[in-house]
C-alpha cells in the first residue's frame, strides 16, 4: 500500500469510528436516556409507559407507610401542584424522609402510580436535588 | 500567618510559570542558534516553581492540621475532633483544595522533566517546558482569581462543619491523589506533544521520551479507577462496583483515551509509524483529562444548578476548557501538515491490530462523551434527564467485547504485515478455548443473558491468548515489558471474567428480619443475633450482629453498621463484607420496624473480587513495562557513554 493511501485509509476510518460512535450513541440516547419528570409534568403531559424514568419532587407530610413485609414502602411524592403514589421495596437512603427531595428511578403503572427500583437522596441535609430544586422552582414561577 | 505564606508562595509560583512561558517564546524563536543559554534559565525556573506550589500545598495541609477555622476551607470543611488523616486529606477533599493538589503535582512533574530529560533535542524541550508552564498558568489564575483556597473568614467559627462521612474513609486520602497523577502525567504527556509540534520534530525519539509519562499516567488512572470503584462498592452499600456516573465516566474518559496513546506512541516508538495519530491521541487524551479534572469538582455533572450558584467559577472553567482543548486542536491542525509520514504496515499486521484498537478505543470514548455530556446539553434546552447504565452497557459492552477480543489476537500477530492463514492458527488454540467455555457456560447455566455469556468466553479465550506471546520463547531472556503486556493484558481478561460472573450469577435477599431467625443467600446462611451500639471518635452507630455460615463450615461474625456522624450530622449506612476464594458476601443493615424486625440486605456476589484483581493486574502489568523501557534505555545511555 502506498503511503499516501494509507494516510488517507487511516482518516477516513477515524472519522468512520467517530461518525459511527456518535450514531450508535444518539439512536441508543433516544430509547434509553430516562427523563426526568415532576409530578405536574405526569398531569400535563401524560403517563410516559414503558420507559425508565426519574420522578423527583418532596415526599409529601405524613405519606410514608411501611407495609407489612418490613422491606416495601408506599408514599407520595409532590411538587406542590400535583401528587404521585410511589412504591418501594429496598432499605431507603438514610436521608430519605417525610418533607424532604427525592429522586425516585423506576417507571410508571398504568393506574398512574410510580414503582420505584431506586431511590436517591444526597447524604445532606440541606441538599436538594437539583431536578427537584428545578420543578419546584418551575412550580413557583407558575404560581406567580 | 500560614494561610498568607501559602498564598505567597502560590502568587510566586504563578508569576515563575509566566517568566517560563515567556522563556519558552524566546528559546523556540532562538532555537537556531541551539537554545542552549535560554535552556540553562528554563530548568532552573521549572525547579524553583514546583518548589514553591509544593510547599503551598504543604502550608494548606499546616493549616488544616492545626485546624485554623479562620480559613474559609478549614471551616467547611474539617473539625476539630477528626482523625489527623482526615484532617490532612481534607485538604484536598474539596474544590480549591483539589485544584491546588493538581498544580501541584504538574509543578512537580516539570521540576521533574526540566532535571531528568536528557534525550530531547534542546529547542523541543523548552517548547516542552514553556508548553508545560501554559497548562500550569491556567491553573495558577484559576486558583487565584477564582478559587482561592487560603481565603480568611471575618469571624472565625469555633468549629468547622466537617467533612462529609462518606469521604472519612482512608480512600479520600489516596483515590484523588492518585486519579491526579493519571491527570497530570497525561498533561505532561502532551506537553511533549505540543514540544515536538512547535519544533516539528514528530518522531521515535520524542515517542520514546513520552512513553513512560503516557505509562506513568496510564497505571495511575488504572490503579485510580479500580480503587475508586471498589470505594464506591463497599461505602455507598449499593453493592454494585460501576454506576456510569458522570463523575466515575469522567475518570474513565482519560484512561480510554490513555489506553489508545500508549498503544499508538508504542508504533511510533518502534516502527516509527501512526505519527499523526498519535500526536492527534495525546491532543484527545489531554483534552480528556481537562475535562475529568474540571468537571467533577466543579459540579457542573452532577448538578447543572451549580453553575448558577457561583456563575463566575462555572464562566472561568468553561473558559478554561475552551482555551487548553481549543487551543490543543488548533494547534494540531495547523501543525498536522508538517508532520511527515511514517512508515506504513499492512493491515494483517501487529500495527493493524493496534489501529483497530485505537479505533475500537475511541469508539467508546465518543460514546461515554456523548452519554456524560448529553444530560448537559438537553439540560441548555430545558429538558431535564438522566443517562444511566442501559445505556452504557448496550453501546458500550458489545463494543469493549470485540476489544478484547482484539486485544487477544493482536500481540500473535508479527509487525509490518503477517499471512492470515499463520496467524489463523496461532489463534487457534485459545479460540478453541473460547468456544469450550462458550459451551459449558451455556450448558451449565442455560438461562445467562447474552452479554455475561460472552463476557465469560472472551474472558477465557483473551487469557490464553494473552500469555501465548510467552510460548516457546526463552523465559529468561524475555523482555521485562513483554512480560509487563501480558500480565496487563491477562488483568484485562481476569477482570473481565470478574465482571461477567457477577453480573450473571450475583444473588440478592432483601428482607425484614427479626432477631435470631436464619435467611439464606447464595450457599450462606446468615443468622442476626443481635443489635449492639458502637461509638467512634466523631460518630456513634448501631451494629447488626450477623452469625454466618457457609455449609459445615465454621460459622463467624460479620457487623454491618448504621452510622451517625455528629459534625456534619449525618447519617451513612457501612457495609460489611467477606471475602472468600470465590467471591464476597456483602451484608447491608436498614432500619427497624415497630415489629422489631430489622431490614437485612444480603448479597452472594460470585467471583467479584476479580474485578478489581484484574485492575491490579493491570496496572502491574503497566508498571513492568515501564521499569523495562527504563532500564533499557539506562543501559543504552550507559553503552553511549562508554562508548
Amino acid at each position: 500500500m502506498k503511503a499516501k493511501h494509507q494516510r488517507l485509509t487511516l482518516a477516513l476510518l477515524a472519522l468512520a469510528a467517530v461518525i459511527g460512535a456518535a450514531v450508535l450513541a444518539l439512536s441508543a440516547l433516544k430509547d434509553q436516556a430516562s427523563f426526568f419528570y415532576a409530578p405536574s409534568d405526569v398531569v400535563k403531559d401524560g403517563l410516559p409507559l414503558g420507559k425508565a424514568v426519574r420522578l423527583g419532587g418532596l415526599v409529601a407530610a405524613g405519606s410514608i407507610k411501611r407495609q407489612p413485609d418490613g422491606i416495601s414502602i408506599h408514599f407520595v411524592v409532590t411538587d406542590g401542584q400535583a401528587q404521585v403514589p410511589v412504591s418501594f421495596s429496598g432499605i431507603v437512603p438514610d436521608l430519605f424522609r417525610e418533607k424532604s427531595g427525592v429522586v425516585a428511578e423506576g417507571h410508571f403503572m398504568p393506574d398512574g402510580s410510580f414503582v420505584a427500583t431506586n431511590l436517591l437522596a444526597k447524604h445532606d441535609a440541606n441538599y436538594m436535588p437539583p431536578q427537584v430544586a428545578g420543578a419546584m422552582h418551575k412550580t413557583e414561577s407558575l404560581e406567580k | 500567618m500560614i494561610a498568607e505564606a501559602g498564598l505567597a508562595a502560590l502568587w510566586f509560583a504563578g508569576a515563575l510559570a509566566l517568566l517560563q512561558v515567556v522563556l519558552a517564546v524566546i528559546g523556540v524563536r532562538r532555537s537556531r542558534s541551539g537554545g542552549g543559554e535560554v535552556l540553562a534559565t528554563i530548568r532552573p525556573v521549572a525547579v524553583v516553581q514546583g518548589v514553591l506550589v509544593v510547599l503551598a500545598m504543604l502550608l494548606l495541609i499546616a493549616v488544616f492540621v492545626e485546624s485554623d477555622m479562620s480559613v474559609r476551607l478549614v471551616a467547611e470543611d474539617s473539625s476539630a475532633a477528626k482523625p489527623l488523616l482526615y484532617k490532612i486529606a481534607g485538604a484536598w477533599g474539596n474544590h480549591e483544595g483539589s485544584m491546588l493538589l493538581w498544580v501541584t503535582i504538574l509543578g512537580l512533574a516539570g521540576a521533574a522533566v526540566a532535571l531528568f530529560e536528557r534525550r530531547l533535542p534542546k529547542p523541543t524541550l523548552i517548547a516542552t517546558l514553556g508548553a508545560q508552564a501554559t497548562i500550569a498558568l491556567g491553573f495558577y489564575a484559576f486558583l487565584l482569581f477564582s478559587s482561592n483556597p487560603f481565603a480568611r473568614l471575618v469571624d472565625a467559627p469555633p468549629d468547622g462543619q466537617g467533612l462529609n462521612p462518606l469521604l472519612q474513609d482512608p480512600g479520600l486520602a489516596f483515590h484523588p491523589p492518585t486519579l491526579y497523577l493519571g491527570y497530570v502525567g497525561i498533561s505532561v504527556a502532551f506537553s511533549f506533544a505540543v514540544g515536538a509540534m512547535v519544533t516539528r520534530d514528530v518522531g521515535p525519539a520524542f515517542a520514546r521520551a513520552m512513553r513512560p509519562w503516557v505509562l506513568g499516567a496510564w497505571i495511575f488512572l488504572t490503579l485510580g479507577i479500580t480503587a475508586g470503584s471498589y470505594w464506591a462498592y463497599y461505602d455507598l452499600g449499593w453493592g454494585g462496583w460501576w454506576f456510569w456516573d458522570p463523575v466515575e465516566n469522567a475518570s474513565l474518559m482519560p484512561w480510554l483515551a490513555a489506553t489508545a496513546l500508549l498503544h499508538s506512541v508504542t508504533v511510533l516508538a518502534t516502527r516509527d509509524g501512526l505519527r499523526a495519530w498519535t500526536i492527534m491521541l495525546a491532543v484527545v487524551a489531554f483534552s480528556m483529562s481537562m475535562i475529568g479534572t474540571f468537571l467533577v469538582r466543579s459540579g457542573i455533572l452532577t448538578s447543572v444548578h451549580a453553575f448558577a450558584i457561583d456563575p463566575k467559577r462555572g464562566a472561568f472553567i468553561l473558559a478554561l476548557l475552551v482555551i487548553y482543548i481549543g487551543g490543543a486542536l488548533a494547534l494540531f491542525a495547523l501543525r498536522v501538515g508538517t508532520i511527515r509520514q511514517g512508515n506504513t504496515f499492512e493491515p494483517v499486521s501487529r500495527e493493524g491490530a493496534l489501529v483497530v484498537n485505537n479505533l475500537l478505543l475511541s469508539v467508546i470514548l465518543g460514546i461515554v462523551v456523548i452519554g456524560t455530556l448529553y444530560p448537559l446539553v438537553a439540560a441548555a434546552f430545558g429538558t431535564q434527564l438522566s443517562v444511566g447504565h442501559p445505556f452504557f452497557d448496550s453501546t458500550a459492552g458489545p463494543i469493549a467485547l470485540v476489544l478484547v477480543a482484539i486485544m487477544g489476537i493482536g500481540p500473535l500477530l508479527r509487525w509490518r504485515r503477517d499471512r492470515a492463514s499463520e496467524a489463523l492458527r496461532r489463534v487457534a488454540i485459545p479460540a478453541g478455548v473460547a468456544v469450550v467455555t462458550f459451551l459449558a457456560v451455556l450448558l451449565l447455566a442455560p438461562g445467562i443473558h447474552i452479554l455475561p455469556l460472552c463476557g465469560l468466553t472472551l474472558a477465557a479465550g483473551a487469557a490464553v491468548a494473552s500469555v501465548a506471546p510467552l510460548w516457546r520463547r526463552d523465559l529468561r531472556r524475555t523482555p521485562l515489558f513483554t512480560y509487563g503486556m501480558v500480565v496487563a493484558h491477562l488483568g484485562i481478561a481476569v477482570s473481565l471474567a470478574g465482571m461477567a460472573s457477577e453480573s450473571a450469577f450475583d444473588q440478592e435477599t432483601l428482607v425484614a428480619t427479626h432477631i435470631g431467625e436464619i435467611q439464606h443467600v447464595g450457599p450462606y446462611s446468615v443468622t442476626l443475633e443481635g443489635i449492639r451500639p458502637v461509638i467512634g471518635a466523631d460518630w456513634s452507630a448501631v451494629e447488626g450482629v450477623l452469625r454466618v455460615q457457609r455449609g459445615d463450615h465454621a460459622p463467624y461474625i460479620l457487623a454491618p453498621q448504621s452510622r451517625f456522624f455528629s459534625t456534619p450530622p449525618q447519617a451513612t449506612s457501612i457495609s460489611a463484607i467477606e471475602t472468600v476464594a470465590d467471591g464476597q458476601l456483602y451484608t447491608v443493615l436498614g432500619q427497624a420496624d415497630d415489629d422489631g424486625r430489622w431490614q437485612l440486605r444480603l448479597w452472594w456476589k460470585p467471583f467479584v473480587t476479580l474485578i478489581w484483581l484484574g485492575g491490579a493486574l493491570v496496572a502491574f502489568g503497566g508498571f513492568l513495562s515501564l521499569l523495562g523501557r527504563l532500564l533499557r534505555e539506562r543501559r543504552a545511555h550507559r553503552r553511549e557513554i562508554e562508548a
